[in-house]
């Protein structure tokens, strides 16, 4: 199991794309710690998920 | 006749105690976007006695940010870095304010926040957010970032928060309410995403370290 933004998920052998896809997240507007550490956009694409992974997914929204 | 910089030192450690003005005066903070969030931010610090303050922002001061941002309709179409700088100089004349009139890209970041151990990401555009938060994080792992998401709108204000995300990372806001999304952008709400920014700041140079 995956811990995705506090809850229990079984996406192990997904990318991060892959789950920021499903989810409905835009890549654009994100930042994804993995594992206590940011993860670079440029490795969504290739950063297959494990399980004990704990993912972090922050949404950005406008305004300030 | 402004006081002296040792008076207003004195009044300043008067208020908070001299261990924790001591703190203060040393603290070094990038402020990154002068809108909303920023121009309350920087003026809390100011006002707390943070000693070194760095302002960016690329944008002037325009009719629709009066609603919410600490900008004087006398100062329409001026750089948002040169008011503030002057409203700051006002509040607390001894604090050392240095600003950058540019706009921050994945390029320029690196050099212009290296050596600054506090960042605030006070942008309004939510690519905008992201994209400094990322560069930040990957580029200068020393600093900590505190950032601010979802404060549009009139929703409740106990809905706003602080977390920590990781040992680099703190985020205020309420994560969803979105400016892009028609909600309006109001000074009271704002300004409490700005204080919930402020307040971190101020925990952690105190070291306190959770939210």
């Amino acid at each position: 199991m995956i811990r995705i933004n506090g809850e229990e998920r079984n996406t192990a052998g997904k990318t991060v794309a892959e789950l920021l896809e499903t989810d409905g997240y835009n890549p654009l507007k994100v930042a994804v710690e993995l594992n206590e550490n940011i993860l670079p956009k440029t490795e969504y694409g290739s950063t297959e998920l494990k399980d004990g992974d704990t993912v972090e997914i922050v949404r950005f929204v406008g305004g300030g | 006749m402004i006081p002296t910089r040792e008076e207003m030192y004195e009044a300043l450690c008067a208020r908070h105690g001299a261990d924790l003005q001591q703190k203060f005066s040393e603290g070094s903070v990038a402020v990154c976007g002068l809108g909303g969030l920023g121009s309350n931010i920087a003026v809390s610090l100011a006002r707390a006695g943070v000693g070194h303050l760095l302002l960016i922002d690329f944008d002037r001061v325009d009719i629709s940010n009066l609603n919410r941002q600490q900008y004087f309709p006398d100062q329409l179409g001026t750089y948002k870095t040169e008011a503030l700088s002057h409203t700051l100089r006002r509040i607390a004349p001894y604090c050392d304010i240095a600003f950058k009139t540019v706009k921050l890209t994945e390029e320029n970041i690196p050099d212009i926040l290296h050596g600054y151990p506090l960042i605030c990401e006070a942008f309004d555009r939510a690519d905008q957010k992201a994209m400094l938060v990322n560069t930040v994080l990957e580029k200068l792992p020393d600093s900590v970032l505190v950032s601010g998401t979802g404060m549009a709108g009139l929703d409740s204000p106990n809905t706003i928060t602080t977390k920590k995300i990781t040992k680099h990372f703190y985020l205020s806001g309420d994560g969803c309410s979105d400016s892009e999304k028609g909600s309006g952008l109001f000074s009271a709400r704002v300004a409490v995403c700005a204080a919930h920014q402020a307040t971190t700041i101020l925990r952690l140079l105190a070291g306190e370290t959770e939210p």
